[in-house]
């Protein structure tokens, strides 16, 4: 048994399960672990397609920035729970899952005309002749470098736009001077704010 | 690589499918977010085995691309749901409904 | 056969057109004079107009033709119209009638119209009138015609409402402009299959060819169809409801136009174009039958009206017929000296009404009146004579116009039309006499009748000029055997002549019948030993009927009016307002509702929004797969 396919085969069903188990948690925090598991599978799938660097960016910038990004911020506010109220549009979940699986049936037919199900990928990646990261570094320097510089505008633009959208107005009075106020002179150390607080 | 390249597809097509209804079914707003991520993750795959089909490099490039912005948006997109609950105390997506007839 | 005139042609008719316009501008300013102003330019286009005359008399008999071609009208294609002036016989004797009559009635005009607010408007109305009277005659082809045709029919329309004020005066009006129109309409469908069928409108072009191009049913058809307009114009039956009501107007524009002008344009259409009428038989003996049942009609009429207007309007109807009857009989020159003759007395008689209602100070019944012979002297000889004239007694000229259209009847064997012509004449005769006699004679019956005076210089000397022209007439050989019909042969051919009882024989009769008709409306109104009120009386309901038309007013109220009124106001209120209008509001109420439905799309949920766009995003995916 070839060791890609029992790679495979194993973190497939992982995967899959993490995702739906994501979907179906109530506890905000339990579904992004979740998300994590299935980043870190989908990082092993990476690996097997030859993609090294992509399973290093995969982990570190994935799982290890943008789902910590949003567990702070669902500690931050506090929103545990999707409290299960009656569903409001009733056609909703009905007809999203009968789209859903409607795409992968077309999906399904899709690949089957197209790449069909027994092609399987060449023996050798002669792209990675050099070395994966050697070869992705050529690439996004000379052909993609546009695309390069953009992005990089675009990171700096968000993280400005985070600081601007997040920003509180610095007139208004926050409980805690309000607290500091009405305790007394003695009060100049900030209290802390822990989960659930609202300031 | 014995795995046929078609169970990989396959396989992005079922994430994103799982992604979707999570978006269409959810109601806590950082819920569907998370959501989106699983799509873009599922659109990622699928780039990095096209890529190793027809050696060349630029579907990597592209997934890389793809994660770039992902960061970016899940930057904004948390400050903007930061900035809604600030008002509303809710993440409920159905409470911002004044844009309706 | 063409010569050009010094030029002066278009004079005629310019002249009024250019007081016209002066009056209508500064009429008020201008005070009294503009209307002495009006009367001398028809005067002087009355000079003129002798001038040329004499002028076409002195050529050989067989050159009296005068063309001015003033413009290029209409020019498109082949099709040519141009604005062409023709003077000859038929059309010299009518601008005569129509600037002298004209200009007499106009200088009565200032003493009756004295007064008035709108006085320099009336004599600009009264200018163009005589202006678009000139045209029409004075065209050299059917379409300048036609112009003068319409024009005529409109001043017609602003000189009997003309004291608009008074709502019945604008019916009148409107009455008259309506019911001429509908001759007029099937007039012009007659001018359309004249170019159709000829390619041109002029004149010579017309009846110099139309011998080769017309069939008989062509011709018919063409002749019936302008006889229509002249039905219209010249108030035949049964289009002769609008001359009565247009009474309402002033008694000069009774004169000038419901007498003496306006009313004879059809009688000028069909001699003018009786090479058409001859072409087809048919519409000869159609003209023959009008002309008599009209004049029968008309004068049945006549004998019950109560108002003196009123039964001129009759009598002009019945006279009017007289002259189609003669045309009927292809006796034209009879019918022309006759429209002359009629002119003249008819002119004589309104503006004498005019002067009686003047001095009973616009009192026009006849009841009401009553010895004025002593009181308004004047008056009371002209109208006489007039009215001798138009009964038939020799030698005044109504004598002879008659007895020649009787006479032609009689020769050509046409007996019923002499039997009935006859009868008119009687009738004519009686409701004369009974107009004479209940205004004149007796004892004054009212209180304006007793202090009536006699009117003022400027009224009674036009009065005096046409009663000595009524009367002399006769007596300067001015007959039908004499010049007129013998200048006018030229145009209109020869009378047919034919057997019968000698003429010394048909003259007699006709005037023994005049005068038992005044012997007896003598008896009847003016000896004082018949209770005439009560004779009446015991003739209804026949008299009640006669006065009012035989009821053809009201049958065409119920015929025609009243579901056209009911057409107009479905058409209004139901297919305009709720039909039309209603799908109009249907679209934009269907448009409302639809938005209406469409808005709900905005739900403002984000999930709905979301999944509407995944539902497109595998629609799209599944017409992809499916084409591929």
């Amino acid at each position: 048994m070839p060791l890609d396919n029992v790679v495979f085969w194993v973190f497939a069903p992982i995967s899959v399960a993490s995702a739906i188990g994501m979907l179906l948690v109530r506890n905000a925090v339990h579904a992004a672990l979740f998300l994590i598991v299935n980043f870190f599978c989908l990082a092993v799938f990476f690996l097997l397609l030859d993609a090294p660097f992509l399973f290093a960016v995969q982990i570190v910038v994935y799982a290890g920035a943008i789902m910590v990004l949003f567990l702070f911020v669902i500690m931050l506010l506090g929103v545990d729970s999707d409290v299960p109220v009656r569903e409001r549009l009733v056609v909703q979940r009905p007809l999203a899952f009968i789209l859903g699986a409607a795409f992968v049936v077309e999906l399904f037919l899709a690949i089957r005309a197209g790449v069909g199900f027994s092609t399987k990928a060449p023996d050798v990646f002669t792209a990675n002749e050099a070395g994966n990261t050697q070869a992705v570094a050529k690439v996004l320097f000379t052909q993609y470098f546009f695309p390069f510089e953009v992005t990089s505008v675009l990171l700096l633009v968000a993280a400005v736009a985070a600081m601007v959208l997040a920003h509180r107005k610095a007139s208004t009075v926050t409980q805690a001077e309000i607290d500091a106020a009405a305790a007394g002179s003695d009060a100049d150390e900030l209290p802390v704010y822990g989960a659930g607080a609202t300031p | 690589m014995r795995t046929p390249v078609a169970y990989y597809l396959m396989l992005s097509g079922i994430l994103f499918m799982l992604g979707t209804v999570g978006v269409l079914t959810r109601k806590n707003a950082l819920l569907i977010f998370m959501s989106v991520e699983l799509q873009l993750n599922a659109v990622n795959l699928a780039l990095v085995a096209f890529s190793r089909l027809h050696d060349d490099l630029t579907g990597q490039v592209l997934a890389f691309f793809s994660m770039v912005v992902a960061a970016a948006e899940v930057v904004v997109g948390l400050a903007i749901i930061v900035a809604i609950y600030r008002r509303r105390r809710s993440v409920d997506v159905d409470d911002v409904r004044e844009l309706r007839w | 056969m063409v010569s050009q005139p010094d030029g002066a042609l278009w004079l005629i008719p310019a002249l009024p057109l250019a007081t016209a316009v002066v009056n209508l501008f500064w009429g008020r300013r201008l005070g009294r004079w503009a209307g002495w102003l009006a009367s001398a330019s028809v005067a002087l286009s009355f000079v003129v107009s002798l001038a040329l005359v004499s002028q076409l008399v002195a050529k050989p008999a067989d050159d009296r033709l005068f063309l001015q071609h003033l413009f290029d009208w209409i020019s498109v294609g082949r099709f040519v119209v141009g604005m062409d002036l023709r003077l000859d016989s038929v059309s010299a004797t009518m601008i005569l009638v129509i600037t002298g009559i004209g200009a007499l009635i106009h200088v009565y005009a200032i003493g009756y119209m004295a007064g008035d607010p709108r006085y320099g408007r009336f004599f600009s109305y009264m200018n163009l009138f005589v202006f678009f009277m000139l045209m029409l005659v004075l065209g050299a082809n059917y379409l300048v015609l036609y112009l003068g045709w319409e024009g005529v029919g409109l001043c017609s329309y602003l000189l009997i409402g003309f004291w608009s004020d008074v709502p019945a005066n604008a019916e009148a009006a409107k009455k008259a402009f309506i019911t001429t129109r509908i001759g007029d309409t099937l007039m012009l469908v007659g001018l359309a299959l004249i170019v159709f069928r000829f390619g041109t409108l002029d004149f010579e072009a017309v009846f110099g060819t139309a011998g080769s191009v017309l069939t008989k049913d062509a011709a018919t058809a063409i002749a019936l169809l302008l006889f229509a307009g002249a039905i219209g114009k010249s108030a035949q039956v049964p289009l002769h409801v609008w001359l009565p009501d247009a009474m309402a107007g002033p008694t000069p524009v009774s004169a000038l136009i419901h007498a003496a002008t306006m009313v004879t344009a059809g009688v000028y259409l069909v001699v003018r174009s009786h090479v058409l009428f001859e072409l087809s038989g048919l519409a000869l003996t159609v003209v023959l039958v009008v002309g008599v049942v009209t004049a029968v009609f008309a004068a049945t009429c006549a004998v019950a009206q109560q108002d003196i207007k009123r039964v001129l309007a009759y009598s002009t109807i019945s006279q009017l017929g007289f002259m189609f009857m003669a045309a009927g009989m292809r006796a034209y020159g009879v019918a022309m000296f006759f429209l002359v003759a009629h002119a003249f007395y008819k002119a004589l008689l309104f503006l004498g009404a005019g002067s009686v209602i003047h001095g009973m100070h616009d009192e026009q019944d006849l009841r009401q009146m009553g010895g004025l012979r002593r009181l308004m002297p004047i008056t009371f000889a002209t109208f006489l004579i007039g009215a001798l004239a138009q009964a038939g007694i020799p030698p005044l000229v109504g004598f002879f116009a008659k007895d020649a259209v009787l006479e032609v009847a009689q020769h050509t064997g046409r007996e019923v039309t002499y039997v009935l012509g006859s009868i008119a004449a009687f009738l004519s005769a009686f409701y004369l006499g009974r107009m004479l006699f209940l205004t004149f004679f007796g004892e004054g019956r009212s209180d304006r009748a007793r202090q009536a005076h006699e009117s003022p210089p400027v009224l009674w000397v036009p009065l005096a000029i046409l009663a000595f022209g009524v009367a002399t007439a006769g007596w300067l050989n001015l007959t039908p055997e004499g010049r007129v019909t013998g200048f006018l042969e030229q145009v209109t051919g020869a009378a047919p002549v034919g057997n019968g009882l000698e003429a010394a024989a048909l003259a007699a009769t006709a005037t023994v019948i005049s005068i038992v008709a005044l012997a007896l409306t003598w008896w009847i109104y003016g000896s004082g030993r018949v209770d005439w009120i009560g004779f009446r009386e015991r003739l209804e309901p026949l008299p009640r009927a006669a006065l009012n038309g035989w009821y053809v007013d009201r049958a065409y109220d119920i015929a025609v009016i009243q579901p056209a009124k009911t057409g107009a106001w479905i058409t209004a209120y139901v297919i305009d307002d709720r039909i039309i209008d209603g799908a109009v509001n249907a679209v934009g109420g269907g448009l409302k509702l639809l938005a209406e439905g469409g808005r709900r799309v905005q739900t403002g949920f984000v999930r709905s929004y979301a999944l509407a766009v995944f539902l497109g995003a595998v629609a799209i995916l599944v017409y992809v797969g499916v084409r591929s």
